[in-house]
């Protein structure tokens, strides 16, 4: 029987949902609504792009063809404004209205700005969230730029790197007392902070501004700072209200089960605007990482098409770096957890374990082979069922016994 | 299709496949150019225990995760089901090295990463580790 699929938002997860879809149903007709008007690209790469590590042709996510290919029509520049769950139809801005059989929303997230006061009066202020706002922001530095941007999050340093070469100075001030305080503690942040400060970029930690007036930003602190271009990376929100709107359950995020449903039947949801179940913890949580979001479009787009697939193992990771200082996150550190810890000059390794198991990692500059620790969180993996005094030190195999590696090495996985 | 598979009972270590990796991924036309005074980077590891030792390379596997985390679209799986990195869409994010349960992605010491192609990019057609492994430890073989 052919269904007609509807998604919206076309990132990440809208791609994962597509080729979830046509591993089961390869015929039905899939509609893709696209508030960005533009080919799917890779969010994360927006720095880069500035950086010119990259480029518009390179960071496509997916070839020309991806959706044609895939049989999918496309709604560029076009925004979902309102589901009816019941008549099953997707409301657009321009008044078109699209039916569904089964919706996907993966509507992703957007910057968050809190109502500073006198930000209307200043002329260059940007997010970066987007690959037009880093379109936006490259037209607008100049070589002696002063740039000051608010927030030492993951998205706000990573704009810092990318601009770094293109302008005069960067400030970056946060509330926080540490940079990337979401993810590290306080002596991996240390770190971070002092690279960061030898690549030229100044932090100012527990302050914030309070008030722009054009080009000056009063700060917390009492202090002031002149700056040309802004760039405001506070936080960002996910995008709950067309499922909120039609009574869908929804917190910080759209609620889903392991299935990707949404509690609203024949709706489902994946990527940046959900929230699910934290397999490192047990916690429902947005998890605002692109693994994620594609996994969980992959998932949704299989039980959309009539499969069955569960997506139950979402952990929170990130493996991110700035000027050359790699910093790689997994699972949770719960207060009451051991800590196994190595330290040298410029590394950083904390492995956390509790009740037997690997509960969560922080490195700095120590990659090799993480993922075999990954491994171990996302498996939920019994300490006792390996040599943890030999894997601790080093990421390898052998700690894992010959069972395992006999399997794993000799047969296909 | 054809992998790369361990005989974890055969292998003594000698870490030739290390080098037959490196080598055979150069470019260059002599091992001693090489590899001499360089810092190498294989895309296959020999791990040594007291009792056996085994050579990991990537697995090719059906579902990889690596792809699916890959944030620059980089990592693909080709027609045959090779896992495949484009070095022009990878800018070094190391996210597949945080991902990958068997540890088989590697830095390239140039920014970017390198992972196990089975030789099908360079010019040596099949892998260099099997044709050079003295005890057939390791094997190209369809399972
Ligand atoms: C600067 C930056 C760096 C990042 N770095 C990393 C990283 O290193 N590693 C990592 O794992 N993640 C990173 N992320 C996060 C990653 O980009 C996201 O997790 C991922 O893009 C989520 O994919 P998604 O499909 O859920 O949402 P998105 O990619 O946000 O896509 C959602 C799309 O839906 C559209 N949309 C929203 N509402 C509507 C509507 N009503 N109608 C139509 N369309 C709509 C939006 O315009 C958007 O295009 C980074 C993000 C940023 C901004």
């Amino acid at each position: 029987m052919m269904k007609h699929y509807v998604i919206i938002g076309n990132g990440t997860a809208a791609v994962g949902c597509i080729e979830g879809i046509r591993t089961v149903d390869k015929e039905s007709p899939i509609t893709v609504v696209s508030g960005e008007n533009r080919h799917v690209y890779c969010r994360p790469l927006i720095s880069y792009y500035l950086e010119e590590m990259t480029d518009i042709e390179k960071m496509k996510y997916r070839k020309d063809s991806f959706y044609s290919d895939n049989n999918c029509e496309v709604l560029y520049g076009k925004h979902a404004v309102a589901v009816d769950k019941d008549k099953k139809t997707v409301q657009l801005d321009d008044g078109e209205v699209l039916n569904y059989d089964e919706l996907c929303v993966a509507a992703g997230s957007r910057s968050f700005v809190p109502p500073f006061e006198g930000l209307d009066t200043v002329e260059k202020k940007f997010n970066f969230m987007t690959l037009d706002d880093a379109l936006a922001l490259e037209s607008a530095v100049e070589p002696d730029s002063k740039v000051l941007i608010v927030g030492a999050g993951l998205i706000g340093l990573k704009c810092a790197e990318g601009i770094q070469d293109r302008v005069g100075s960067i400030t970056v001030c946060d509330l926080a007392d540490r940079v990337l305080s979401s993810i590290l503690d306080s002596e991996c942040s240390e770190l971070m902070s002092r690279n960061l400060e030898e690549h030229g970029i100044s932090l100012m930690l527990g302050d914030t501004a309070v008030r722009f007036d054009k080009n000056t930003a009063y700060m917390k602190s009492g202090s002031e700072v002149d700056f040309d271009v802004l760039v405001l990376a506070v936080g960002v929100r996910a995008n709950i209200s067309l499922v909120k709107d039609a009574c869908g359950e929804v917190n910080r995020g759209i609620i889903i089960n392991n299935r990707m449903q949404t509690t609203i039947d024949n709706i489902y949801a994946a990527g940046d605007c959900t929230e699910g179940k934290d397999s490192s913890d047990g916690q429902n949580r947005v998890i605002a990482i692109l693994p994620n979001a594609y996994m969980q479009g992959k998932c949704a787009g299989v039980n959309m098409a009539g499969g069955d697939e569960t997506f139950d193992n979402a952990i929170p990771m990130n493996s991110i770096g700035f000027f050359g200082m790699n910093a790689m996150t997994a699972g949770q550190r719960p207060d009451d957890a051991e800590v196994y810890e190595e330290k040298s000059d410029n590394r950083i390794k904390k492995l956390y374990t509790k009740d037997g198991y690997l509960t969560g990692f922080m490195m700095i500059n120590c990659a090799e082979r993480t993922g075999i620790y990954t491994s171990l969180i996302r498996n939920k993996t019994p300490l006792d069922s390996v040599d943890f005094d030999l894997l601790k030190k080093n990421p390898g195999l052998m700690p894992f016994g010959e069972n395992y590696t006999g399997k794993k090495l000799g047969s296909v996985v | 299709m054809r992998r790369v598979y361990v005989n974890e009972e055969w292998c003594l270590g000698c870490h030739l496949c290390e080098y037959n990796c490196a080598f055979a991924n150069s470019g260059e036309s002599s091992m001693v150019k090489a590899l001499k005074d360089k810092k190498i980077y294989p895309r296959i590891q020999v791990e040594e225990g007291d009792k056996i030792n085994f050579a990991v390379s990537c697995r090719h596997c059906t579902d990889p995760l690596c792809i699916k985390s890959c944030i620059s679209g980089a990592l693909t799986k080709d027609e045959n089901g090779v896992v495949t990195i484009d070095h022009n869409k990878c800018v070094g994010c190391l996210t597949c090295i945080l991902v990958c349960p068997y540890g088989t992605v590697v830095r390239d010491g140039e920014g970017a990463v390198n992972k196990c192609e089975l030789c099908l990019k360079n010019s040596c057609g099949s892998p260099a580790c099997v044709k050079g492994c003295p005890n057939r430890a390791i094997v190209y073989e369809e399972r």
